[in-house]
């Protein structure tokens, strides 16, 4: 999900230093790998201050689904799954190539400062949208194996389960990986480059998984 | 990537302890991959049933598989010696956290929905494998770049 902008900030290309590119000062110890990484701010791996946010999101999802209120439903699948492909794409689309271009020290930075907040924000969203689009899908009948187009709602299951498993079990894994990595006093740039790729190759996959999620649910609410 | 070896300082692409150790690891991430594709497919063929009576033998046999793939993996991770246990289970406990409140408003939707008990039992079911599954993962793919005596 926030995979490409990772992977373009420290990704593969994050080890080639250009003559302009900065590089720490210390030098690694012996057997630490000698992988010279750019300086890391300090960063905290999760948010803390934005929990509360977080919780006042998710109580309305519980509000919205123990009052089964059609317009809290829709607002919260509408609003959740419009940002989460929204982010998804312009992650992968736009932003990703931009940081590819950014100095080694700026994708550090970046990455520091933007993948903490990706570690709330994502699995908010996800939570917003399927938790709300079940309890819809419930709500107005489209669950219901009568329903005519009852295929492209198990499609639509199926691929969203498919990118659950892609983005749980290689994505999240890689990205905290990456930040934990990163708060070492040497950080292995080798090693995060490694992890990178595995976002960047799913990359394509999820991306082309969410445009199908598009095509398949603006082709269910024009039936 | 080919300019890095030019540019970067000797030493660069040799491993280090923590990617040493990683041929001593068991192959906890592809069977804990597999799993959750179990559980996920397992919630699929049950949720795409809704409105009819369901027929629970195959999401049953994937739930039971899903269990057995969770178990084996918990018995690989407690057998690995050379671990960075600290950090493994300060990732765990909060990962667990944040996925039992996840899995919990999943549950709620269910028993508001009034689900039939077998349905509902296997749900469950499902969504405390997940939110076993998931945290193990997340906690063991962080711990395994850990150097020991991290914490």
């Amino acid at each position: 999900m926030t995979d490409t902008a990772v992977g373009a900030a420290v990704g593969p290309d994050a080890l080639d230093h250009g003559p302009g590119d900065a590089v720490p000062a210390s030098t690694p110890p012996p057997g630490a790998g000698g992988h010279g990484p750019p300086p890391v701010p300090n960063f905290n791996i999760v948010p803390v201050r934005a929990l509360p946010i977080v919780a006042v999101v998710l109580v309305g999802l519980i509000v919205a689904i123990s009052t089964d209120n059609l317009w809290g439903l829709t607002f919260f699948h509408v609003a959740g799954g419009g940002l989460w492909t929204s982010l998804d794409l312009f992650l992968g689309l736009v932003l990703g190539p931009i940081m590819g271009s950014m100095t080694i020290p700026a994708r550090v930075e970046f990455t520091t400062k933007f993948m903490p907040k990706m570690l709330l924000i994502m699995p908010t969203l996800v939570a917003m949208t399927l938790g709300a689009g079940f309890q819809l899908a419930r709500h107005v009948g489209n669950l219901e194996a009568t329903y005519p187009h009852h295929g492209w709602i198990v499609a639509s299951m199926v691929i969203v389960g498919v990118m659950s498993v892609i983005a749980l079990g290689l994505l999240e894994p890689a990205n905290l990986a990456v930040l934990f990595e990163l708060k070492k006093p040497h950080p292995n740039g080798e090693r995060i480059g490694r992890l990178m790729k595995v976002f960047i190759y799913t990359a394509g996959i999820t991306g082309v998984m969410q445009v199908a999620t598009i095509v398949i649910m603006t082709f269910l609410a024009s039936r | 990537m080919t300019a890095a070896t030019e540019t970067l300082p000797p030493g660069f692409g040799e491993p280090d302890a923590e990617d040493l150790r990683q041929a001593d690891l068991p192959p906890v991430m592809p069977i804990a991959i597999v799993t959750l594709a179990l559980i996920v497919s397992g919630g699929i063929v049950v949720a795409a049933q809704y409105g009819r009576p369901a027929h629970l033998t195959i999401p049953t046999v994937l739930l039971g598989a899903a269990a057995v793939l969770l178990l084996v993996n918990a018995v690989l991770i407690a057998r690995i010696r050379a671990f960075a246990w600290p950090v493994f289970f300060r990732v765990l406990g909060w990962a667990l956290l944040a996925y039992a409140v996840i899995a919990g408003i999943l549950e709620y939707v269910f028993i508001y929905d009034h689900t039939p008990a077998r349905l509902l039992f296997l749900f469950t079911a499902m969504l405390v494998l997940f939110a076993i599954d998931v945290p193990l993962m997340l906690s063991y793919s962080v711990a395994r770049w850990q150097p020991l005596d991290a914490n």
